[in-house]
């Protein structure tokens, strides 16, 4: 029978099928960070229980550590929870990327990065941007603590299988339109609930074309419009990006396991549940005016009136977010001035994406009164970067080069916004508070967030006067 | 896991969509390493503003919160499930959840209920006139029954039951230990291992 990819993945880790049960499906990687670990550790030891395989378990820590420095973590709150993480991992045997760490970093750009990511896998995390690991055409999806403990236990987790969905991107990106618009056009299409209930696969010439980074990009916000997981068929791309990376297979491991990756595609007669399209040549640079993923447009557009939305569901989320975000409708996105920008995170904190912003800052200038953050996704970003000479041309243009973390992705460690600042950022989610209390976030690819640092306000890198020119 | 099957409270009608796991509780309470003591966190934020639904005293004691679609969308802190759990919520109505939280609760012993937008609205206006009108929700029937009228809700028969029984899904797991074994024996060698 024809199979689309996330079904075979599913089919090869199935352990146990029965009547009126979900499956139970093997993990083949599970990975772990501070926030969402502590208490199933804790429901292990109640239980006297182990960790069943510690070889397919590996810990990081990113949510909760500054970026200023690698050494201190002033809040006691804070440094208890990564001391319990390095507990649980001594007392357990995991094996943990401590701060400080060649391997530390964001736990989405950790895993990647050393080949532990691989087509065909089953990967979990408690962490809903586990989809980016999507991108090479392994099953992820974020869990939660009940669901952390049970995979440490088991290595298995009971699952129905979802709905598959295939997302169709024809064409090609225009210049200076990137995954990271792409997606957030693409959510604004479906809304934050169309992927719900489904596996969703992303595929066609304008996703073939992306490179790993992108891919990841697109994977990763999978969730944001409630897709369970987001794949992308393993192809030369992923097998080139794979190759020669520490955890990837050797030798005639590697031709046995590309051997294996090439039967993973999705058979050409199989039938998905849903098909959606979007045509990647009619795109523009993408950025999102209200507090969900959802709400977002083109940069050339101005924000919305709430009224103009079809439902009274719309229309009062609208109003609300116009309200929170301090906006006018009619105003168009370029005016909008901006007191933060942002780049880094599971999204869009990768060597790519900081070579993408420097190029844009490259012989510019932060804006007066603009305070621009560059946090690179793991240790190992940040090294490559340095090598390539690319935190000169952040820290010349007045931008901060910081230690790599998730930063002010989300408002938990010491890299917030105050109450009432407005940034770009290249994060994921612009939801209410979510980069500190009163914050008021506009989600950008790397090249507006940069273009936005050198202007103040809202701006694509074709805004900017050419270096030199005035 | 307490079991459950028939709930009986009062409601809050809480009026807004895309209620997002960052709202039902902010990242700053993450940083703890127990798994009680969420109620301060739960919707912190919007409970600062005192014209907040939750800052009525007229639902004070309420058990049931009746909200508007894709609740618990975003971050998969199991956090959320916690604090409405801390705070005294046995079940939240709404026509759709995010899945990772809808998946949380379900394991917590909180009754995610999924009702469409028609009834969820009649839930609003019946407890906004009356805040004292009772909410039975009734897993063993799948239904929920208020001021006369009723609804049918859908819930997956093993999620049910399990739900009903109070039952640990690492036990059940646990049951099928042998299977788990076996599969082990014939996982591909070229696969990953971390030490």
């Amino acid at each position: 029978m024809s199979r689309t990819l996330a079904q075979k993945v599913w089919d090869a880790h199935v352990v146990r099928r029965a009547d009126g049960e979900p499956d139970l499906l093997y993990i083949d990687l599970h990975l772990l960070h501070e926030v969402t670990s502590p208490q199933a550790f804790d429901g292990l030891r109640l239980a006297g229980r182990k960790v069943r395989r510690t070889d397919l378990t590996i810990a990081t820590e990113d949510h909760n550590t500054p970026t200023d420095n690698l050494l201190t973590i002033a809040d006691p709150v804070s440094r208890t929870q990564i001391e319990t993480l390095r507990g649980n991992c001594a007392e357990f045997g995991v094996k943990l990327h401590p701060l400080g760490d060649p391997q530390q970093g964001v736990v989405h750009v950790m895993g990647p990065q050393q080949g532990l990511t691989q087509p065909g896998m089953t990967i979990v995390c408690g962490d809903s941007h586990t989809s980016t690991h999507g991108a090479f055409g392994a099953l992820a999806f974020g869990i939660g603590t009940s669901e952390v403990e049970h995979v440490l236990a088991t290595q298995t987790l009971p699952q129905a299988l979802p709905k598959q969905m295939a997302v169709t991107v024809t064409g090609e990106l225009p210049p200076g339109v990137s995954a990271k618009d792409l997606i957030l056009a693409l959510i604004t299409q479906e809304g934050t609930g169309g992927g719900r209930g489904y596996v969703v696969e992303y595929r066609g010439p304008a996703i073939e074309k992306l490179s790993m980074e992108g891919r990841m990009t697109v994977s990763n916000m999978s969730i944001e419009w409630g897709a369970k997981a987001g794949l992308i068929a393993p192809d030369e791309t992923t097998f080139a990006w794979l190759k020669g990376r520490n955890f990837a297979p050797k030798g005639s491991d590697w031709d046995d396991a590309v051997a294996y990756w090439r039967t993973l595609p999705t058979d050409a007669d199989a039938v998905f549940d849903k098909e959606v399209f979007l045509d990647a040549s009619a795109l523009t640079p993408f950025v999102t005016w209200g507090t969900n993923p959802g709400q977002g447009a083109s940069l050339d557009a101005v924000i919305p009136d709430p009224e103009s939305f079809a439902s009274e569901s719309e229309r009062a989320a609208a109003r609300r977010a116009v309200e929170y975000m301090d906006l006018t409708p009619g105003t168009p996105l370029r005016d909008l001035a901006v007191d933060v920008v942002f780049v880094g995170s599971c999204t869009n904190g990768r060597l790519e994406d900081l070579r993408t912003a420097a190029d844009v800052l490259r012989g510019r200038k932060v804006a007066d009164g603009v305070r621009m953050l560059v946090v690179p996704g793991s240790a190992a970003v940040r090294a490559q970067a340095e090598e390539e000479g690319l935190h000169e041309v952040f820290t010349a243009a007045g931008a901060e080069w910081r230690f790599a973390g998730c930063s002010m992705c989300l408002g938990m460690n010491p890299d917030t916004l105050k109450p009432g600042q407005r940034s770009a950022s290249t994060s994921n989610r612009n939801f209410e508070g979510r980069q500190g209390k009163g914050g008021r976030t506009h989600l950008v690819s790397p090249a507006v967030a940069a273009a936005t640092a050198v202007t103040g306000h809202l701006s694509a890198p074709a805004d900017l006067d050419a270096v030199g020119a005035r | 896991m307490e079991k459950f099957t028939v709930h009986t409270g009062t409601a809050v009608p809480l009026r807004r969509s895309n209620v997002d796991t960052d709202q039902i509780i902010p990242a700053v309470y993450l940083k703890r390493v127990t798994r009680t003591g969420f109620e301060d966190g739960l919707f912190s934020a919007w409970r600062e503003d005192p014209s907040f639904v939750l800052n009525n005293p007229v639902y004070a004691g309420a058990s049931v919160l009746v909200a508007g679609p894709e609740f618990g969308t975003g971050s998969s802190r199991e956090h959320a499930v916690w604090a409405l759990n801390d705070y005294g919520f046995r079940v939240v109505i709404s026509p759709r959840y995010g899945d990772i939280f809808r998946g949380n609760s379900l394991k917590q012993g909180l009754l995610t209920v999924e009702l469409p937008q028609a009834a969820v609205e009649t839930l609003w206006d019946l407890v906004e006139a009356d805040p004292t009108t009772a909410i039975e929700v009734d897993l063993v029937a799948r239904e929920v029954r208020a001021a006369g009228q009723s609804w049918a809700f859908a819930l997956d028969d093993f999620l049910r039951w399990r739900l009903m029984e109070g039952l640990d899904d690492i036990g059940l797991t646990l049951r099928h230990e042998e299977a788990i074994t076996a599969f082990e024996g014939h996982r591909p060698a070229f696969g990953v291992l971390v030490g």
